[in-house]
């Protein structure tokens, strides 16, 4: 059982924030996030696009904002559950909360902030008719482990990065690599694109373009693929073991949409802006996820709703003590680490 | 403020002739949002960015629109329902020529 005393649900640029702010309190923190990395939106979709309302950032890459917030936080230690997504809560008579994921990690904290923005991240599936029969029987959209296509035959969709360096990866690995896409020019690194261009030449890859899957095919597994080009009305049928639909994520409300918290518009609603809190006492919402009369989904407003949500979940978690709130330029940052930043101190000297 | 007619039919089928305004740099993605035409959090997700194609519409009318740019042809590269007139509303920032404009929402993807 992880401990801990704020555990955040979602590790994007807000959850990311918390920590910091918490950290000021001597509060410890552990997020959890269905994404393998830290950084949500920011990192998995537009980690190369610039941010330009930052304060104090004219123009900064989304990318390099969430490693600005990884190094800020560093003293403050965060804990980390990631790859996994928040699929239960259960109150405690104490007034404290288990949050456990689909993967069965179990976590104890006083106090919950979900930090979710828009939700956790799916597979965006195609519309294809038995799709789901398939699912873990051929059909996987995230790859988890590459020795599973070992000497398999792999069929890849997409034209983005995940499907090229997914390609070049499973080039080595299976016996056969098919890559479709929709048409001939892809989305990915142009690095990426030159090696799977390589490989189609070597013949370690085939690739099939315009074209898109239309078909799947098996008994009780997957055993074939159709696909039809663009420039044809004929379908060609491959016989596959396995098939990897790579068109990206979308985000989706998921489990926590269960929890009994009031839901407004694909939204975690929230009582007050005094410290974003929830219909449940001790579980907060901040950020893109939340909801209140006014609410801008802005990356600023999502640090502003961390900072109150922190002083608000030190006086649930102590409540006879009283905490004056202190300026980082007059406290310095103590972290739990050992480390102290503060500012150097004036030099006295007196005049003859 | 000059505002153009142009008509949007929703995800249910409804028809919508909405007035748009061409002088607050506003996009259709963001027209159709400001006028409540789909559920909160299912169009415009990327935040305008051609990143998602929660905005996919199809142009039904005969205006001559800007052309698409890499990323656009890109993200409709890899979306769903997909259709010879798509666009993505993110993508087609409002001005006069405009006007008259008939758009039909894309399906929302699953």
């Amino acid at each position: 059982m992880i401990k801990t005393d704020i555990l955040i649900i979602g590790a994007g640029p807000t959850g990311l924030f918390a920590v910091f702010e918490a950290g000021l309190l001597q509060l410890k923190c552990h997020l959890i996030d269905a994404l393998p990395q830290a950084g949500g939106q920011c990192s998995e979709i537009y980690p190369k696009k610039p941010i330009y309302d930052i304060p104090g950032f004219p123009e900064v890459l989304a990318g390099d904002l969430v490693d600005n917030l990884m190094e800020q936080i560093k003293p403050f230690q965060p804990g980390f559950t990631l790859g996994e997504r928040a699929q239960t809560i259960e109150k405690l008579a104490d007034g404290t909360f288990i949050v456990t994921t689909n993967k069965g990690t179990k976590h104890h904290a006083p106090i919950v902030a979900i930090a979710g923005g828009l939700g956790s991240f799916e597979p965006r599936k195609p519309l294809l008719e038995n799709l789901t029969k398939y699912e873990d029987n051929g059909i996987a959209y995230i790859i988890k482990d590459p020795e599973v296509y070992r000497d398999k035959k792999v069929v890849i969709a997409g034209g983005g990065d995940s499907a090229l360096d997914w390609s070049i990866f499973l080039a080595d690995v299976a016996k056969k690599v098919t890559l479709v896409h929709r048409r001939s020019e892809f989305r990915g690194a142009l690095d990426s694109v030159e090696k799977v261009q390589h490989l189609k030449n070597e013949g370690k890859i085939d690739l099939i373009t315009p074209a898109e899957i239309v078909g799947l095919y098996g008994e009780s597994k997957l055993q074939s693929v159709s696909i039809k080009k663009s420039d044809s009305e004929d379908l060609i049928t491959l016989e596959v073991d396995n098939f990897i639909p790579l068109f990206g994520l979308s985000p989706k409300l998921g489990p926590i949409g269960d929890w009994g918290l009031e839901i407004e518009k694909n939204a975690i609603k929230v009582d007050n802006t005094l410290d974003y809190q929830t219909n449940i006492p001790g579980v907060y919402a901040i950020g893109d996820v939340n909801t209140y009369p006014g609410k801008l989904k802005l990356i600023l407003c999502g640090f502003h709703e961390a900072t109150l949500m922190c002083q608000s979940a030190y006086q649930r978690i102590y409540p006879d003590k009283k905490y004056v709130m202190k300026y980082t330029t007059v406290g310095g940052v103590t972290g739990f680490d050992g480390s102290k930043k503060e500012a150097p101190k004036a030099v006295v000297k007196a005049i003859d | 403020m000059t505002d153009i007619k142009i008509k949007i039919t929703d995800r249910e089928g409804v028809l919508h002739e909405i007035d748009a305004p061409t002088d607050m740099n506003m996009n259709l993605m963001e027209v159709v949002r400001s006028y409540e035409l789909a559920p909160e959090g299912t169009i415009g997700i990327c935040g305008g960015m051609a990143m998602c194609a929660s905005c996919q519409c199809y142009i039904e009318s005969n205006h001559e629109l800007p052309e698409k740019s890499d990323d656009e042809e890109a993200m409709l590269a890899e979306a769903f329902n997909v259709e010879e007139n798509s666009r993505l509303g993110c993508q087609l920032h409002i001005t006069e020529d405009m006007a008259g404009l008939e758009v039909v929402l894309a399906p929302e993807e699953s």
